[in-house]
């Protein structure tokens, strides 16, 4: 095999190394064990002020041993990557099994790759004056929007992810992986009221993203907008009505409500309010949902997930049917299903489990135009904060940032930011029109699942549900609503 | 059969590393800072879930992590990692110093002075090797026990997420160039139970319970930690919606510490200064109802929010935030009291990169005399929260709004489970709208609150 991988080079690791590690992890028995090493270098820089207040740098570096025994794991990591310290690490792990010990698969195999983030400069490699000029542009533009905008901050942060993935098996996976990401948000004041707006965006993009294709004006303007509009914003209405949702971030509505829900792990242990609903109607016919890490230069996107097997795309509900779970490799050996390269975990100190990419609703046929002509009084939501799941019982929020009410088919006054709630397993059940505008987010989402954070991607169609709970606090009904 | 491995080579030493941090600090000095600061974090951590029964995960590890933040006059950058190779030590420090050459002057900047600079002292019994003294197979003992507890203590308990047991220490070190060095240990283990409830329809309910503390003998039973957790989980079972109603809420200790962190985030030096919190401008004025007593002490001995000196070397101490509803402090580092003209409140929290934030001590809401009980006996129709769900508050205007669940007070009783509805207001309103706080304070974090009443908030649901 012609390898030269990036801990090859600077780590002076053999493919012998490996194969010791791996045999150690090994030595109590166990079924399979990986090893996976991680060199992330990162940079973050911030404007608030017009001030660069804060540069900063940083490396981390580790390597994460898991040893699998049937439904047992053991794991342990090291940030000293001596041999040492790795083969402690190792038969520490090792102590997860009890039995004779077992020998790796002799020789590694590695698979073509795919090269979803080509970049031939990773921005943690540019100039950081350009980097520096971007946030500085960035709290201009949102200065100049308005005068009403008082406080700005941008912020940008970047990182350079270089994994290697070994398995007992033969698995044998590299691959480097850009994040790059900027940040603005505002506040707004006026004589009586203040408010705030945010805005983003990025993915595994190289620095030219943000000077070509989504500018540091185009995220400061957003930003500056939506702290202008809540300046005027009134309470929003509570209870349930008919919600439209808007194109792209929206689709955090899909995350919540039924992709947790669908990752093996908790259906595997039954804990999942989706647990045996494969082959049942869980949405209306006009959903068709998937996740797939695949996408050029999305946030969501791995050429081969945490542990080395290659990503895809899975269709988790297709016309309203439950097809499919997220797996990684223990649920699908465990289920007896096929691993979807969904195996994820935040850093080399983390174990990996089943988590999604990018997940999103395919178009629908609607116009747009027609969703909102056919609500009489209802709440069209655009922006959204972040949401929150409860597997087990299915109940989700997600909280819209920016949304309207819908009177007599015309979206009219601007709302105050209110949490909507629903019940995951028949949330989708209600949707009654797709539209044919399917948008995905800027690339700003990170997921948090039992501790571990990882960057994911959202995207969805202009929406209607039938029927949502909406937490506003309006208690006089302005125009008919709360009837 | 499961042990733990020694190590095979002894860690470096205190000395060692108070050494490394104080070197780094004057090669930083002769780079060309004109201030600088060293951390660096050890820590080793141990975890265990048993699941129906069976060890699911065994995790073990040590780690170790460094960060330098320097001062060219008055422009500043920070570095961090967790190479302490000599090459990787020499990337830092000169990323550190070439990076603050791009910042901007910004007049408030700098780290604290001299005079301000010291640690606590006496035993402020942080720190019990006692943690990691169970053998391996104990620890997964106390996981098994919290589930068993759980499985065991009713029928309608059929499933788990498990059982867990969690250890872990702590040591930091901090250095600056106006000669400070500091360094402090602390401890953690934890039992904790999640079971699944579920009722004849099929439907299921999660909750959890759990207990935390500095060393071994402070941990509640792990039958106790399985009995109550499961409790949680089964009057959850058959929860449903209301409508949408204005009543009394009343919040849970664990919920009620959520709004109380709401709070600090409102009282938080930075977003005061930057006017995006809704506490912005109100020092002395009546924010709370004159009930509310709002203290913030780092120097608690034993505390979870306990440390000899903050983020940048100050000792720590007792700061008065809400005395009877009106705004007493902000909780301040160096560079916010500085932008309000304010004395700094020891508050600085440090992480490995970037300027120093804010972070509690311990951070609590002083409790009043009633039982939770009686508080719930005043309600007629009203609802009792266990659970928030989401992120919707906004600090700026202080919205708030939230997916909940939790019990129907009637007549004051707790009656029915109720789930899927939203609680919401804003924070201004809500603390004035604080009507009762109970006597149950207790300490489960650095963060704590009693069960509290607030009136005037909107329930959404059918």
């Amino acid at each position: 095999m012609d390898r030269n991988p990036f801990f090859f080079q600077h780590y002076g690791l053999t493919e012998n190394d490996l194969e010791r590690y791996l045999a150690a992890a090994l030595s109590a028995g166990g079924d399979y064990a990986d090893l996976y090493f991680e060199y992330l270098s990162s940079t973050t820089l911030s404007v608030d002020e017009s001030m660069v207040k804060s540069a900063s740098q940083g490396i981390s570096a580790g390597c994460g041993i898991r040893v699998i025994s049937g439904e047992r794991t053991g794991y342990a990591y090291t940030d000293d990557l001596s041999p040492a310290r790795i083969l402690h690490a190792a038969k520490t792990a090792a102590l997860i099994a009890s039995g004779p010990a077992k020998t790796p698969s002799a020789g590694f195999q590695q698979k073509a790759a795919r090269s979803l983030y080509p970049v031939t400069l990773p921005s943690v490699d540019a100039e950081i004056t350009a980097k520096v000029e971007l946030v500085m542009r960035a709290d201009a533009a949102a200065r100049a929007y308005d005068p009403r905008i008082k406080e700005v901050r941008a912020n940008y942060g970047d990182e350079l992810r270089n994994i290697l993935v070994v398995g007992s098996e033969g698995t044998f996976a590299e691959d480097s992986q850009p994040l790059a990401r900027m940040n603005v948000s505002c506040i707004a004041r006026n004589e009586t009221n203040s408010a705030r707006g945010s805005s983003g965006g990025g993915g595994r993009v190289a620095l030219d993203f943000f000077f070509g294709e989504k500018t540091p004006e185009y995220f400061a303007k957003e930003s500056a907008r939506q702290a202008i509009l809540q300046l005027d914003a009134r309470e929003a209405p509570a209870g349930d009505m008919e919600v439209v949702l808007g194109p792209g971030w929206p689709g955090v509505l899909l995350h919540e409500a039924v992709g947790h829900g669908l990752e093996a792990d908790f259906n595997r242990k039954q804990t999942s309010a989706f647990a045996g609903l494969i082959g049942k109607k869980v949405a209306s016919e006009k959903c068709t949902v998937v996740d797939n890490g695949t996408m050029p230069w999305r946030r969501g996107s791995l050429n081969v997930d945490d542990e080395g097997h290659q990503t895809q795309e899975t269709v988790l509900i297709e016309k309203g049917i439950l097809k499919g779970y997220l797996s990684d490799k223990l649920s699908a050996k465990l289920m007896g299903m096929a691993d979807t390269g969904n195996g994820r975990r935040e850093s080399y100190e983390h174990i990996p489990m089943p988590r999604m990419t990018n997940t999103y609703m395919l178009a629908g046929e609607d116009d747009p135009e027609d969703i909102i002509r056919s609500v009489k009084r209802g709440v069209y939501a655009v922006n959204f904060g972040g949401g929150q799941v409860d597997i087990t019982n299915g109940k989700f929020v997600f909280s819209a940032s920016e949304a309207y009410l819908i009177e007599d088919g015309h979206v009219t006054a601007p709302i105050r930011g209110a949490t909507l709630i629903g019940n995951g397993p028949d949330a989708l059940t209600r949707v009654s029109m797709v539209g044919n505008d399917l948008k995905l987010d800027e690339g700003i989402g990170t997921c948090g699942k039992d501790g571990q954070a990882v960057p994911v991607g959202v995207g969805m169609p202009t929406t209607k549900l039938d029927r949502m709970t909406v937490g506003g606090t309006a208690r006089k009904d302005p125009g008919g609503f709360m009837q | 059969m499961i042990s733990t491995v020694q190590q095979e080579s002894a860690p470096e030493t205190t000395t060692d590393l108070k050494q490394l941090a104080h070197d780094l600090v004057l090669r930083a000095m002769s780079g060309g800072a004109t201030a600088a600061e060293c951390v660096i974090r050890e820590g080793d951590e141990f975890s265990t879930l048993v699941r129906l029964g069976q060890v699911e995960t065994l995790k073990e590890a040590g780690s170790k992590s460094i960060g330098l933040r320097v001062f060219r006059g008055q422009r500043a950058a920070s570095t961090h990692s967790s190479d302490f190779s000599r090459e990787g030590l020499d990337r830092m420090l000169n990323s550190a110093l070439e990076l603050a050459k791009i910042t901007s002057e910004d007049p408030f900047g700098g780290i604290p002075e001299p005079s301000q600079l010291g640690s606590l002292s006496g035993d402020l019994d942080l720190y019990s090797p006692d943690v990691y003294s169970l053998p391996g197979e104990e620890r997964i003992s106390y996981a098994r026990r919290a589930e068993k507890a759980a499985l065991d203590s009713d029928p309608r308990i059929k499933n788990s997420e498990g059982g867990s047991f969690d250890a872990a220490t702590g040591h930091k070190i901090l250095a600056n160039s106006h000669g400070f060095i500091g360094e402090y240990q602390r401890s953690y283990c934890s039992v904790a139970a999640v079971p699944i409830a579920q009722d004849e329809k099929g439907a299921m309910q999660r909750d959890y319970w759990y207990s935390v503390a500095r060393n071994l003998d402070r941990l509640e039973s792990p039958e106790h930690i399985g009995k109550m957790a499961a409790q949680r989980a089964l009057r959850r079972l058959g929860a449903r919606k209301v409508k949408t109603q204005h009543v009394p809420v009343v919040l849970d200790p664990l919920v009620a510490t959520s709004i109380l962190q709401h709070l600090f985030e409102g009282v938080n030096g930075d977003s005061v200064y930057r006017g995006a919190s809704f506490l912005a401008g109100k020092l002395g004025q009546l924010i709370a109802a004159p009930n509310v007593t709002v203290i913030d002490d780092g120097t608690i001995v034993g505390g979870f929010g306990t440390s000899p000196f903050d983020g940048e070397g100050i000792p720590t101490r007792r700061t008065v935030v809400i005395e009877k509803g009106l705004l007493n402090s902000y909780l301040l580092n160096t560079y916010t009291a500085k932008k309000l003209g304010l004395q700094t409140t020891a508050n600085a929290s440090r992480g490995l990169a970037g300027t120093p934030g804010i972070g509690p001590g311990n951070y609590f809401l002083q409790q009043g005399a009633r039982t939770p009980p009686q508080l719930i006996g005043d309600v007629k129709e009203g609802l009792y929260v266990t659970e928030f769900l989401g992120m919707g508050v906004n600090l700026v205007t202080g919205d708030y709004s939230r997916g909940a669940s939790g019990l129907w007070i009637s007549g004051g009783e707790l009656t029915y489970p109720v789930e899927e509805i939203t609680v919401a207001g804003n924070l201004k309103d809500m603390f004035m709208n604080i009507s009762e706080i109970a006597n149950d304070l207790e300490f489960r974090g650095a963060v704590a609150s009693p069960t509290i009443r607030i009136d005037g908030l909107t329930v959404g649901g059918e």
